[in-house]
């Protein structure tokens, strides 16, 4: 048994812990979670735990439904927010068919495939997300109160959801994943948490974890938390912008202190693919209908397919770097929202990436003024800019016929999620909304 | 008796010799999985590497011998005169060395004091530094008497770290002495897991692993200031 394993082993005992959680994540982006006691632990190392996977989203097969979970052991930490005595730990897992092949169902083995086709290549992929999300007095959608009133940057001290915040980074912190930045975002109750960036699959790891412990550390003050993507009309909705850069050995390959913004011919083309993809990895960046409702023209979110060096409504930023720190340049991506499967959405935001810079394609001009008019006038500019799919079901079109989105996720997710989304958006559309009653019910 | 491991396969001669001699099973083995491939019914009884040529391959075998990855104890190495400075800061990874050329009686007391000891003893159980300690049996780290909570790797960095007070480690340093080499993550990695302990470390106690401007990183004082 290696090193890793026996010192999870070791520490189980030592620090007494009482459950060991094994997660991992279905193919929407929940989080699954089983317990095993420390006297299974070695037993979960060595053969795996097997279990149905038919019940969890987007595992099921006709046949062979059983798969095996294989705790990563690297990944073991102690969960910080269980009283004493009653200590326990997680360790997120790889997901097996009985024959030992990675499961086609496993978000988790997607991205390893991904970073894995990308290491062949010489290239390791970096990201930090920036998770927004809300707190309200409680889940219930006839009562959507938020908790304080503050907005962007304000330093409300004495409020719950400061509190709030700060426990919750304590928590995150404590399991090994640092905290860039937080602060109060634009909306009422709205707070942003800002990671510093890690390995992808680590870092999709911490999402999963941050997502959690968000939830867990407001439900103790029977505060709810939400990662929905646009829960009050009226208000910003929450994004998870993600910053992307990527290195061959030592060397960060967006660089180049020769070109123009200081962005590499690499780093051209990976902007170039990433545009050029856009439309077809949407769905999965922004994978609820309700996501919609934050990419709107005339908001922070974007809703066209471009970039700009500042301009915060446009779809990709090359953000200006600080002097002396020119060497951290890198690529932002606006328009994932923090309901995305984050295993998913990097694999994808790399395969795009990858396929511009294979390709060698050109970087088209930055975007300046035209961003902010609605699309009516820009088809009648005629500029040539594209937009972003208008909803789930453009969304699920532009998937559909999209080889990289089918070969980075597989056929098996691929397929399925469509299944999926499609009928979550026939479940939407037969619905009549308060919307269309006040509108046309007395006139029509 | 069980049969030593000898790197590298062929073993020089006169090494092969000497054990021959003096009555020691021995078999060569070339890398990590010929050791694993190779290994007797009832275990190696020790290992004979010798740093020469290919000293990449000998402390990567050495490494891996010390992960536990193949199980052999003691380990004994044999090392040429120009090559002293390659044993600093690789203390963990063998029991004793002989130099090379040796001396037949040398090499062959050296190898006895090694079985005597089991090669266990060499290293003290505790390391502490201010309110740190690491307890080097169990795993354990704690901080001003409360646990913390680290990985394997994490671990491993604060171990070496912390073994080593007020020394400045380059990140390509700590990649190839606790990660070893055959890791290809890059030094990246080192600033991530350095991070991490920092989080875990907490707020009061994460200016115990300094950043040297671009250099590395420091554990607790430097040697120059009080």
């Amino acid at each position: 048994m290696d090193r890793q394993k026996e010192y999870v082993l070791r520490t189980v005992e030592e620090r007494g812990v009482r459950f060991v959680r094994l997660w991992f994540t279905d193919v929407l982006g929940q989080l699954k979670s089983f317990a095993v006691s420390p006297a299974e632990l070695e037993g979960a190392f060595e053969e795996g735990m097997q279990f149905d996977g038919s019940a969890i989203d987007g595992f099921s097969r006709i046949q062979e439904s059983d798969v095996l979970a294989r705790p990563d052991a690297a990944t073991f930490e102690i969960l910080p927010w269980d009283p004493k005595g009653e200590t326990s730990a997680r360790m997120f897992c790889d997901l097996t068919t009985l024959a030992g092949e990675p499961f086609a169902g496993d978000p988790r083995q997607v991205l390893r495939r991904n970073l894995d086709a990308a290491r062949g290549d010489g290239y390791s992929f970096f990201v930090a997300p920036e998770i927004e999300y809300f707190y309200f007095r409680s889940a219930d959608p006839d009562r959507l109160e938020p908790i304080d009133q503050g907005s962007y940057f304000d330093l409300t001290t004495d409020d719950v959801t400061t509190g709030l915040r700060r426990r919750t980074i304590q928590h995150v912190e404590s399991m090994g994943i640092p905290v860039e930045y937080s602060f109060h975002e634009d909306s009422p109750s709205q707070h942003e948490i800002d990671l510093r960036h890690t390995d992808a699959l680590t870092m999709a790891d911490n999402v999963m974890t941050l997502r959690l412990v968000v939830r867990e550390t407001a439900a103790e003050q029977g505060v709810h938390a939400t990662f929905m993507p646009k829960p009050l009309a009226d208000f910003q909705g929450s994004g998870m912008h993600t910053h992307l850069s990527l290195f061959k050995d030592e060397h960060n390959v967006f660089h180049d202190p020769d070109e123009p913004y200081l962005l590499s011919a690499i780093g051209r083309s990976f902007v170039a693919g990433l545009l050029r993809h856009a439309a077809e990895i949407t769905a999965v960046t922004n994978q609820l209908v309700n996501s919609y409702k934050r990419l709107v023209v005339g908001t922070e979110a974007p809703s066209t397919i471009t970039w700009a060096r500042n301009h915060r409504a446009a779809l990709i930023r090359v953000p200006e770097t600080r002097t002396g720190r020119e060497d951290s340049v890198r690529i932002e991506y606006r328009s994932p929202d923090p309901a995305c499967n984050p295993y998913l959405t990097f694999s994808l935001l790399l395969a795009a990436g990858l396929d511009g810079v294979r390709r060698g394609d050109e970087l088209p001009d930055e975007a300046t003024d035209y961003l902010e008019l609605s699309r009516r006038e820009r088809a009648a500019l005629e500029t040539g800019v594209g937009s972003l799919p208008q909803s789930l079901a453009e969304a699920l079109d532009a998937m559909e016929g999209s080889d990289l989105v089918r070969e980075a996720l597989g056929d098996h997710i691929f397929e399925w999620f469509l299944r999926n989304k499609r009928s979550e958006w026939f479940d939407y559309k037969t619905q009549v909304t308060p919307f269309e009653l006040s509108r046309y019910l007395r006139n029509w | 008796m069980e049969p030593l491991l000898v790197f590298p396969d062929p073993p020089p001669a006169d090494l092969a010799r000497l054990l021959d001699l003096a009555g020691h099973p021995w078999k060569a083995v070339d890398d990590e999985k010929s050791a694993l491939n190779e290994a007797p019914d009832d275990g190696w009884g020790g290992a004979i590497i010798v740093v020469g040529e290919r000293s990449e391959a000998a402390w990567a075998l050495a490494r891996a011998i010390r992960k536990n990855d193949v199980v052999v104890e003691p380990l004994l190495l044999v090392i040429g005169g120009n090559r002293l400075d390659e044993l600093e800061l690789r203390d963990e990874l063998y029991d004793d060395f002989c130099l090379d050329p040796f001396h037949p009686r040398e090499l062959e007391a050296r190898l006895r004091h090694v079985f005597w000891r089991g090669g266990t003893g060499a290293t003290p159980d505790l390391v502490e530094y201010g309110g740190l300690v690491l307890n080097l049996e169990t795993y354990q780290a704690a901080i001003d008497g409360a646990p913390i909570d680290l990985t394997y790797m994490e671990y491993e960095l604060l171990k070496f770290l912390a073994q080593h007070p007020g020394k400045v480690f380059t990140r390509e340093t700590l990649l190839s002495r606790v990660w070893g080499y055959e890791y290809y993550g890059g030094a990246r990695t080192v600033d991530v897991h350095i991070r991490r302990l920092r989080a875990k470390l907490g707020e009061e106690h994460a200016n115990l692993i300094s950043t040297v401007r671009s250099v590395g990183y420091r554990f607790g004082q430097s040697r120059w200031t009080a």
